[in-house]
């Protein structure tokens, strides 16, 4: 039935389409609602002969009515906590969660990871090193613990010859892959680390004209790193791509919430950036995309803060 | 407890004029850029320093810089900065010597607050346009690059709370890598440079009970230092004498059985001597 389909799909995506089920649900009799139990695919026949809810589909209902309110709640939140909470959170949920903490570590400025870090005092009497430190065992860790450590130098200051050699370095250190995993060299972790943003993007324009392709074209390197090189240099590339992903079809539950993340920690700062990159990238404008895939208050609020000065 | 005697209340302007006096003309006056200098807070030097520079549109830095020279210049010159300017000139040096003086940047990231600790990298990199762990990493390698990078980069959380089996886990990990001299173990560098200070003196303590020696001990040992004694003693009395110089004072007698004061007299002399004496407390 039509109204089936519009219930399923009102619960389906980014958010819930409160006014559709409202109009439906709402309106409806008890036929109606056993015709949804028994097509919608959210329940089961029980042994004892009725249609009972699916546990794991509660659950997921459950995160698509809160995405509104988490989006609320981290945007009126104050940067640094929020970041700090990203953060921990990120460190709970383990491993695939890894990304998040690159993310975070490396497009802020210097001040405000400096904020993040002592709001994560305040809320979990320890440092973010610390945790990050004694919770993460892969490859990954030392290049982790110091991207939260970094405190960058922010001027334009950039030495040429150094970058170069320190391009060369990181040639030689992908060259070696087989021996060691780029993203333990010290090297690699030195420069990735301690270096400006702008100075980076030299050694990597470097990287570029001596090894032939760019650094993220480059097969083997470990997602992380790669992660890690595409937030210093071109965050806005990076956090479209996180778009994108969140919003694709299938996509899992740490995946979607990408899509609240990046739109609540950027609207301040770049998001139209974000969005003109998107727009190249994908060929379609990121409002529109988010107005297919997203539903109800949750999408109005996201497109409300994307719209916001125009 | 600090060594500094310096009177509550100066008057900033007469000061810089007495020091401008003091510049003046063939020679310099350096008892009286002591008896000046050698009396005031950080506070108050900052002070003389502005009203310096209103009266004679010069950076009083720059002119004692160029009237002094030796260790009593380096000392003054020092004394004089403003506590995180000075921490991120003494890394700077201590970093650019052809034989980096290791032991000044452990200092300079343990002995301060965390909030000191940041005062002095924002002004490490006002200064040399590079951040401390960009210079501190590209002039040093291996696992001493691991934990000095560590060191300088850290923000520890500054609070007491302590876990008590933390503590003796990672104090079990400490007793490990010293049975095996393993220093480099990653555990180590991990423990040493990322807990907060409250949870590292419970992992100490516990290390103490455990294992009845003194963890500060064996670490003394493990890291030697190198510097000339000259730029060590500046350091620590330049440095500490508005803080605990009159603690550090009695664990030196306790340890050496000589007065810090009869070691400065030992080894120093004329106004470098003068100089750190006044700061240690003696009377004119």
């Amino acid at each position: 039935m039509a109204e089936i389909e519009a219930l399923i799909k009102a619960f389906s995506g980014h958010g819930v389409d409160e006014k559709t089920v409202i109009s439906i649900l709402g309106n409806s009799q008890p036929e109606h609602r056993q015709a949804f139990r028994k097509e919608g695919g959210f329940f089961a026949e029980d042994e004892r002969r009725f249609e009972r809810w699916n546990d794991h589909h509660v659950k997921l209902l459950k995160h698509e009515f809160m995405r509104f309110k988490n989006a609320v709640v981290l945007w009126a939140m104050h940067p640094w906590e929020r970041d700090a909470r990203l953060i921990k959170e990120a460190l709970k949920k383990g491993p695939n969660s890894n990304s998040v903490i690159v993310e975070i570590a490396s497009t802020r400025s210097s001040d405000e990871l400096l904020g993040a870090r002592k709001a994560y005092h305040s809320l979990f009497e320890h440092s973010i090193e610390e945790d990050v430190a004694s919770h993460i065992h892969g490859k990954e860790k030392k290049l982790l613990v110091a991207l939260v450590s970094a405190y960058r130098y922010e001027g334009p200051k950039v030495k040429e010859d150094v970058a170069k050699s320190e391009a060369k370095a990181l040639i030689s250190a992908v060259k070696n892959a087989e021996k060691q995993n780029p993203i333990e060299n010290d090297e690699v972790v030195r420069i990735l680390s301690t270096r400006s943003k702008p100075h980076l993007k030299s050694v990597f324009k470097h990287y570029k004209e001596i090894a032939g392709q760019h650094f993220e074209d480059e097969l083997d390197v470990h997602l992380i790193l790669q992660a890690a090189v595409q937030c210093l240099i071109t965050p806005q590339s990076y956090f479209s791509r996180v778009l994108d992903e969140a919003m694709r079809d299938g996509a899992d539950k740490n995946t979607k919430k990408g899509l609240t993340r990046v739109l609540v920690t950027r609207a301040d700062v770049d998001i139209r950036a974000i969005s003109d990159d998107y727009r190249n990238h994908y060929a379609i404008p990121l409002a529109d995309k988010i107005e297919a895939k997203a539903k109800g208050s949750y999408k109005e609020f996201l497109l409300t803060l994307m719209a916001r000065g125009n | 407890m600090a060594t500094l005697v310096a009177p509550v209340q100066h008057s900033h302007i007469e000061d810089a004029k007495a020091l401008y006096k003091a510049c003046k003309g063939w020679g310099t006056d350096e008892k009286a850029v002591i008896s000046i200098l050698g009396h005031r807070t950080a506070a108050q030097r900052q002070q003389i320093r502005l009203a310096y520079q209103n009266l004679y549109q010069e950076d009083l830095v720059k002119r004692l810089e160029s009237e002094l020279s030796g260790a009593f210049e380096k000392a003054v010159y020092r004394w004089i900065l403003e506590p995180a300017d000075r921490d991120a000139v003494l890394a700077n040096v201590a970093i650019k010597k052809a034989c980096p003086d290791y032991h000044v940047i452990i200092e300079i990231a343990c002995v301060h607050s965390p909030e000191e600790l940041l005062a002095v990298r924002r002004a490490y990199q006002l200064s040399y346009k590079l951040s401390l762990e960009e210079d501190v990493a590209a002039h040093t390698t291996g696992d001493l690059r691991k934990l000095l990078v560590a060191l300088v980069s850290v923000l520890r959380y500054d609070g007491p709370e302590i876990n008590a089996r933390l503590a003796k886990s990672e104090a079990d990990i400490l007793e490990d890598a010293i049975k095996n001299k393993a220093f480099n173990h990653e555990e180590v560098i991990r423990i040493l440079t990322t807990r907060s200070k409250a949870q590292l003196m419970a992992t100490f303590n516990r290390y103490r009970d455990d294992c009845g020696t003194s963890i500060t001990k064996i670490i003394r040992n493990a890291i030697k230092g190198a510097g000339t004694d000259e730029d060590a003693l500046t350091r620590v009395i330049v440095t500490r004498a508005e803080k605990d110089l009159k603690v550090i004072k009695e664990v030196y007698y306790k340890r050496n059985s000589v007065t810090l004061e009869q070691a400065v007299a030992k080894d120093t002399s004329g106004d470098y001597n003068a100089f750190l004496l006044t700061l240690l407390g003696k009377a004119d």
